[in-house]
């Protein structure tokens, strides 16, 4: 099991094949309270950093990227009526899709948890 | 053009109290403390403490008639009672809004005018144009000014200012002493909840604020908690919802609007009333709980029919709420629209106002 960050702030947990997305601790704090979680929906083709769904806080809208490609096999319905879960957890119970991963050879792509902490550091 | 931000006397306690702050206005702001939910709510229930000295305060003592300054709003200013406050319009030629503002009566021959801070260069050489004698000051660069809104804040209040407080009626204000200055402190607000608006000379506001914050049932809140909590109960806020191009009739205040008498922008106004405004304010009621935004677009059949002036998620209504304009013939109660910005799309209803009916301004 390892987890990997977009520049964009996902970040996904790879584990058999399957990644677990969300967003970042970092894109929480900074979206402020958030409001409305878009889910992808069960089934659906996602691409490496191609729309995956959208975050609303009080202060914005944001669009969430894939960190990887794949089909979403599971979502978290639970974001639908407590959004506020992803601000109190947002790399825990804050999860909101699993992909089935297409390519693994797309995690290189992405940064590593030191790799992002150094990465935000410059932010 | 890089303008330098003013700062409040309270802004270095902002930063100590880590509060994320914004320009708003042409001021350094605090927009939130722990967090624009959590203040909204604490307002709600208990006492909110809103730092508002950006706000812009003019002083006029003259004759109000022979003077000019009968004539500047949209209501007779001569009519207020003293003690007594009042809320309407300065208006241009063409009907449109310059500015909202509340005018209090100080004295037979003196009024405090409270205005906008973005506005208040702007109000106040227009005023100053208008107005034919008398004398007029600008004093917001001395005054501070606290909003302190909440249920609870009459109880607070009581304990800091005392008992003369406890029976002020909504839209009076009176004058107490304080930290050895006169402050003015009048029950009006902008959050639909009881509350007050404390005007204190600009080097005691700090102290005063450090006073109301030792109650524990007060905690401060920032400018994003203030927009939810305005929206609620569908109070305009200017630069959003209304401005030069927008008449009182269009954002649907004409209560605020005396016909009887006499104004700048009257003639349009009473042109627009007869031919009909060609715009209407509506409020409405997302089905969902995504946030309409200022500068969405309004669609009704397929065409874009407006703008939102103002949108937000309201947690006490549990869904996106906003307001906006659209041709009258779709300012009717129920009718469906849909709000769109890029792929964002959400159906909505126009509703009554306010949103939230159960707040305790009138407590």
């Amino acid at each position: 099991m390892a987890t990997f960050f977009t520049k964009e702030h996902e970040w996904v947990t790879v584990t058999d094949g399957i990644g677990v997305v969300g967003i970042s601790d970092h894109a929480a704090h900074e979206l402020g309270d958030i409001t409305f979680v878009e889910l992808p929906k069960i089934g659906a083709a996602v691409t490496q950093f191609g729309l995956l769904g959208s975050i609303e806080s009080v202060k914005a809208a944001s669009d969430i990227f894939a960190p990887v490609s794949g089909k979403v096999v599971k979502v978290n319905d639970a974001l639908d009526s407590a959004p506020e879960v992803v601000n109190e957890s947002a790399e825990g119970a804050g999860w909101m899709a699993e992909i089935e991963i297409a390519n693994e050879s797309e995690l290189k792509n992405l940064m590593t948890q030191g790799e992002y902490d150094d990465y935000l550091k410059t932010l | 053009m890089e303008e330098q931000l003013q700062a409040t006397p309270i802004c270095g306690r902002h930063r100590a109290l880590n509060a994320l702050m914004a320009p708003f206005g042409g001021w350094d702001m605090p927009i939130q403390y722990e967090g624009i939910i959590a203040e909204h709510s604490w307002c709600r229930t208990s006492s909110s403490l809103f730092d508002i000295c950006h706000m812009g305060e003019f002083i006029f003592q003259g004759d109000f008639v022979a003077d000019g300054l009968e004539d500047l709003f949209t209501f007779s200013v001569q009519t207020i009672p003293l003690g007594r406050s009042r809320y309407g319009f300065l208006l241009n030629e063409r009907g449109g809004i310059i500015d909202d503002l509340i005018v209090f009566r100080m004295a037979e021959d003196k009024v405090m005018i409270v205005v906008n801070a973005a506005t208040a260069p702007k109000d106040f050489a227009v005023i100053n144009e208008r107005l034919t004698g008398g004398t007029f000051t600008d004093i917001t660069a001395v005054t501070g000014k606290l909003d302190l809104q909440g249920p609870l804040s009459r109880y607070v209040m009581v304990e800091v200012f005392g008992e003369e407080v406890a029976t002020l009626p909504y839209f009076r204000f009176i004058t107490l002493n304080i930290l050895g200055v006169e402050a003015i402190v009048s029950r009006t607000g902008y959050t639909g909840e009881l509350g007050y608006e404390i005007f204190i000379a600009a080097d005691k506001v700090g102290e005063l604020w450090d006073l109301l914050l030792e109650d524990e049932r007060v905690k401060p809140a920032g400018l994003g908690a203030r927009d939810v909590l305005r929206l609620e109960v569908g109070y305009s806020l200017y630069g959003s919802d209304i401005d030069e191009e927008t008449t009182p009739l269009e954002a649907g205040l004409e209560g605020f609007v005396n016909f009887e008498g006499t104004f700048v922008g009257k003639e349009a106004l009473l042109r627009q009333k007869e031919q009909g405004a060609p715009r209407r304010k509506v409020a409405f009621q997302v089905n969902g709980r995504r946030s309409p935004r200022h500068y969405y677009d309004i669609c009704s059949g397929g065409e874009t029919v407006g703008m939102v002036t103002s949108g937000v998620f309201s947690p006490m209504v549990g869904t996106g709420i906003g307001i906006g304009f659209v041709p009258p013939e779709l300012a009717v109660i129920g009718t469906p629209l849909t709000i769109s910005h890029e792929r964002i799309s959400m159906e909505a209803t126009v509703c009554e106002l306010p949103f939230f009916k159960d707040g305790s301004v009138r407590g």
